[in-house]
């Protein structure tokens, strides 16, 4: 327990990285926390520090144990100190300057044309077609964590009345697919087998590695989506593959 | 599938880029280790059966990791010597005999795809290494390096030279020492005996992402969802059936599974040299054990260097041979 009030347990991830456990869940108040012990650690590393991972409750501290024990008390191991030190921080009070969120809106095409199991997820919960549209695009999503693949958002909640679990079989899926998942949406950056149900599309390119900053979107954006037409698709996307080439 | 790699690419995982890398760094930093570059040097990662190199220029070599049989022009070739190629030298690899994954380290390097400071292939996002993707026929990779001078190589030979790592890869001893995980008391009492006490087969679905592992299913006391967290090589995942899974180098930053255990960092050469059919047995170990397997396997490392570096240095640049 820390004086944040957010309870952790602190868990090792093999010898060299540790993760700190706020809970398991999908929580706006602590996935923030976690974002700014992330930064806030980034801005000041201790010896051996490798990098972080801030996910949905947790943050994950990657190490070096053998050049972290050469700075540490011998006859210490590497993963307690680096277990008391994450106490340490998470004990400083003081805060962090946390960059502001940034909010995107995203155009999606969810003409079932690329909104592969759009009817299905509609016939499933009750609704036409234009109602999870409405849905899904009257919310204003936070980006929780990236994963899965370079620049995949994990964003929520999603509206109960259009959650839905993810498919029991891995598809094929086309770069800049909108997916849902439980109550989680997210955005395939390229091509890949996966099993979110494919609402939608966006012609915007979600990673792109030839770019300094190759991810659209950070963990902690805001995100809305628009619906756009199929020809509006075309447009966008030409444009969006214009800019790559030049 | 042959692919470039380093050292992996670290800093990045926050925005889902994982750090992809050598399987076998232990391997890939001996190879380097043998030709005198730095251990991280981006190297060439061989499966078998394995891409057929043909050098256009003068290189000195090394060979590491799993033994393929290698030969150069036909005539057999050792693993763990560095060698010196010629001109128009055919290095090709005949049968795998142990081990999974071969290591070919060039002196001076690999002209390569350096995205986030690694060359490292990411064939998810297509970029690093050699145009972001495998190997195939034909293509043209460069040396760092000009030209080799190498008085001692006569024309139309190539040269093993007369010294070697003492190393063993491959080992036939199976047993792999892990860490608890965070979810490691999801494990039924039964099942935690089965983990440590019964052998798990390496099935054909394995790969540069993962291992999937044949055993006998091991219960939990709660199927609870889990919320996706970070998961890192060697994390010893527990499937919904009861089956396991191993993540290797090119897996995703984030996984939902229950994380049972993690292979230490010490047995990663041991677990990437493992194949489909290969039986291998978990033990639990402490923090203490695995930190100080790894300092002694780096501080190994270290010396090999120092010391093919001044072989090396002794060998090239003295008069006769």
């Amino acid at each position: 327990m820390n004086t944040t009030g957010f309870p952790y347990r602190i868990f090792p991830l093999g010898d060299s990285a540790i993760t700190i456990d706020f809970g398991n869940c999908i929580d706006e108040a602590i996935n923030e926390n976690v974002i700014q012990q992330f930064n806030k650690i980034r801005q000041d590393p201790f010896p051996g520090f490798i990098e972080a991972l801030p996910s949905y409750s947790a943050l994950t501290l990657f190490y070096d144990p053998v050049l972290l024990r050469k700075t540490i008390p011998a006859g210490t191991t590497a993963y307690e100190w680096v277990k008391s030190k994450a106490a340490e921080i998470l004990q400083d009070l003081t805060a962090t300057e946390s960059p502001a969120a940034r909010f995107f809106k995203i155009p999606v095409c969810y003409d079932t044309n690329w909104a592969k199991d759009l009817s299905a997820l509609a016939m499933a919960k009750n609704l036409d077609i234009e109602e999870v549209v409405h849905i899904h695009t009257t919310t204003i999503y936070k980006v929780f964590m990236l994963g899965f693949l370079p620049g995949f958002p994990y964003m929520g909640e999603v509206d109960k009345r259009i959650e839905m679990p993810r498919k029991t079989q891995p598809h094929s899926i086309l770069s800049g697919s909108v997916g849902i998942a439980g109550r989680q949406t997210g955005i395939y950056p390229m091509d890949s087998p996966g099993g979110w149900q494919i609402i939608g599309r966006t012609p915007l390119k979600l990673f792109d590695s030839s770019k300094e900053e190759s991810s659209l979107l950070k963990t902690g954006d805001r995100v809305e989506f628009y619906s756009i037409s199929k020809e509006d698709f075309d447009t966008i996307k030409e444009a969006e593959d214009k800019n790559r080439e030049s | 599938m042959d692919t470039i790699q380093d050292g992996g690419r670290y800093g990045h995982q926050h925005l889902g880029i994982n750090p992809n890398g050598a399987m076998d760094r232990y391997a890939m930093q001996v190879a380097n280790a043998l030709v005198g570059n730095e251990l991280n040097e981006a190297v060439i990662e061989l499966h078998f059966p394995a891409s057929v190199f043909m050098f256009s220029q003068p290189a000195l070599i090394a060979l590491s990791g799993a033994d393929f049989s290698a030969s150069i022009n036909g005539e057999p070739v050792p693993n763990l010597h560095c060698i010196a190629v010629n001109k128009n030298d055919a290095l090709q690899f005949h049968r795998p005999l142990h081990g999974a994954r071969a290591y070919l380290a060039v002196r001076g390097g690999l002209e390569a795809i350096d995205w986030l400071q690694s060359k490292s292939t990411n064939l998810k996002a297509g970029v690093g290494g050699y145009k972001g993707r495998s190997l195939e026929k034909g293509d043209e990779i460069r040396i760092k390096r000009k030209e080799e001078t190498l008085p001692f190589l006569k024309e139309e030979e190539f040269k093993v030279l007369p010294w070697s790592a003492d190393i063993k890869f491959c080992e036939n001893t199976k047993e792999l020492l892990v860490l608890p995980g965070s979810e490691w008391d999801r494990l039924t009492g039964e099942a935690k005996d089965l983990f440590i006490s019964t052998p798990f087969i390496v099935t054909k679905q394995s790969d540069r992402m993962g291992y999937r592992l044949l055993n006998n299913p091991l219960q939990a006391v709660t199927n609870e969802e889990m919320i996706s967290s970070a998961v890192c090589f060697g994390t010893i995942q527990l499937l919904p059936d009861g089956k396991l899974i191993v993540l290797m180098a090119d897996h995703q930053t984030a996984g939902g599974y229950p994380k049972v255990a993690t292979v230490i960092t010490a047995h990663h050469s041991r677990l990437a040299q493992l194949k489909a059919g290969d039986g291998i047995w978990f033990r639990l170990a402490d923090h203490a054990t695995a930190e100080e397997m790894l300092g002694r396997q780096q501080q190994h490392l270290q010396q090999l260097q120092n010391a093919c570096i001044l072989k090396l240095q002794n060998y090239l640049y003295a008069p006769i041979h």
